[in-house]
């Protein structure tokens, strides 16, 4: 589905990414460990089409997508979510939603169903609507995030941290839901803090570190490894 | 009483003119965070326009349509030159490179045309007056006030209630967002220069309606006025710099009430004193506007 190979991402002079190479089989769920700067959320960045990259391929179901502008990559069935949460705070819940399925602009009918399988998935949002999402709460913006990427049917969701800052019994809905998208066929790249929770959802586990793939494997094999959790993942296990 | 309804027209209809001209130079600031210097030249453009179509024997609607259209392709065509080969370098190379096409549009009107004022073609409507609630006034001042009513409600329409207005206010709030949301950016700036150029042109067609002449300055002081409204009103705020618009009329039209004939040439120079005053106040605008992100 996804393999990424050799990716190098720079901010100026500093490397962010360095020769990092990953691979995810469709319908797996496979997270992106590491400390803080390690380089996770420019992975996903540079695979979302965010930002450039200065050497590597990322290829997508056989294509080459690696010079991909983001509107190129969400055509091509990527949708990303990232760590800032970034909904459009003056523009209502709905809006919101509404431009997740810009890429499906023709597809009137399917994306008002959709739009509605999303209200029923997250409940909350139904109820907001018409407010402006930035009146929302943390956990309901992360939410609203999650349906909006959702909304363009993407294969492969790449998600940015989404228990940031959110309080446990909206962490533990968080990762039901995203549960919920790998048993809908949805490939997922996670990028979490919270090594623990996410290796129990995930397949495969890629442990990142200065830039570099540090360690991977199956998420059963990173999580007996209890040194790579000490030097990677922080107290948290 | 007749003075007061003569006051409010005169605030609606300056006002009118000067919240559409700030709405052109914001609503480019808005997706780009980068202020469009040439933006006067799609004011200068349209009455060149309209000066050369003035002998075509067109009927004059045709002529104004035309001339509107022309400060439409104008306001894309500044993207395509100055913005658009060098967007993702540097804000200074751009700001330079908006500079450098005003002038090289005022410089082509200088040699192609002249330096002298060239008269445009207006319809009969336009210099005549009405008596209107009881008083008299130029009916193009009533035109300006419908013309501004129109095109703000068909404005709010686009933003409110279009895919595409939609997806510009996302722009301006998060543009790599919006792009990762499968937004086309070319297309989002094109349009937002369209709608700017498009502005542009029905401001233009008013405000030379006043003055019934065209010259290759004649971009400047609209460019001013749309500027310190939109600084006035909040950079980052649609709404705002309609509100600046509006504001700066009133300031402008009150003065002109208010001051002794000899004080009245200096009458830029309080309005100006009154800005500084706002923004000392309130540095930020009068109304904030959403949070932005960066440019991409």
């Amino acid at each position: 589905m996804l393999n990424v190979s050799n990716l190098s991402v720079f901010y100026g002079a500093v490397e962010a990414v360095s020769d990092l190479s990953i691979k995810i089989g469709r319908g797996e769920l496979a997270t992106l460990l590491g400390a803080n700067g390690a380089g996770k959320s420019s992975t996903l960045l540079a695979i979302a089409g965010g930002i450039a990259s200065s050497s590597g391929k990322i290829i997508l179901n056989g294509t080459d997508v690696t010079t991909n502008t983001p509107e190129q990559m969400v055509r091509a069935g990527v949708a990303m979510v990232p760590e800032t949460r970034d909904v459009f705070p003056d523009l209502t819940v709905d809006e919101n939603l509404r431009l997740g399925a810009y890429s499906r602009l023709g597809d009137k009918i399917k994306v008002k169903e959709d739009r509605e399988r999303m209200m029923d998935l997250f409940p909350r949002l139904r109820k907001r609507s018409t407010q402006a999402a930035g009146t929302l709460s943390g956990g309901e913006q992360q939410m609203l995030v999650i349906a909006r990427a959702m909304m363009s049917r993407p294969e492969l969701l790449l998600l940015d941290e989404p228990s940031l800052g959110l309080a446990p019994v909206i962490v533990d809905q968080i990762f039901l839901m995203i549960a919920e998208l790998k048993s809908m066929g949805i490939t997922i790249l996670l990028v979490e803090q919270n090594a623990a929770r996410a290796l129990k959802i995930a397949d495969h586990a890629f442990v990142m570190r200065q830039g570099k793939v540090a360690a991977s494997g199956t998420a059963a094999d990173i999580m007996k490894n209890q040194n790579l959790s000490e030097l990677y993942l922080g107290e948290d296990k | 009483m007749t003075m007061s309804i003569q006051f409010v027209i005169d605030v609606l209809s300056l006002g009118g003119a000067y919240a559409l001209m700030a709405l052109g130079l914001v609503i480019v600031y808005g997706i780009l965070k980068l202020v469009n210097f040439a933006y006067g030249e799609l004011i200068m453009i349209t009455g060149y326009a309209l000066f050369l179509l003035g002998d075509s024997g067109l009927p004059w609607i045709v002529m104004a349509i035309v001339a509107i259209f022309a400060a439409i392709i104008a306001g894309i065509a500044t993207d395509y030159v100055a913005f658009r080969p060098i967007r993702s370098k540097s804000v200074t190379a751009v700001l330079i490179t908006s500079f450098a096409f005003s002038t090289l549009l005022q410089n082509a009107a200088l040699l192609f045309i002249s330096p002298r004022p060239r008269n445009i073609p207006l319809p009969d409507i336009f210099s005549t007056t009405v008596e209107f609630l009881g008083v008299i006034t130029p009916v193009r001042n009533l035109i300006t006030i419908a013309a501004t009513f129109i095109l703000l409600t068909g404005f709010l329409l686009l933003m409110r209630y279009t895919v595409l207005g939609i997806a510009m206010r996302a722009a301006a709030s998060n543009f790599r967002m919006a792009r990762m949301l499968g937004v086309p950016a070319n297309l989002i700036i094109s349009s937002a220069f369209a709608i700017s150029g498009f502005m542009a042109g029905v401001v233009a067609i008013l405000w030379l309606g006043r003055i019934g002449t065209v010259v290759p300055g004649i971009g400047l002081e609209p460019l001013l006025i749309a500027f310190i409204a939109t600084v006035l009103g909040g950079m980052r705020s649609l709404g705002g710099a309609v509100l600046g618009g509006f504001l700066l009329a009133l300031m402008d039209t009150s003065l002109n009430y208010l001051l002794p004939q000899d004080l009245l040439k200096f009458r830029d120079a309080f309005t100006f004193s009154f800005v500084i005053l706002i923004l000392l106040w309130r540095p930020q605008g009068l109304i904030k506007g959403p949070v932005s992100g960066e440019r991409t």
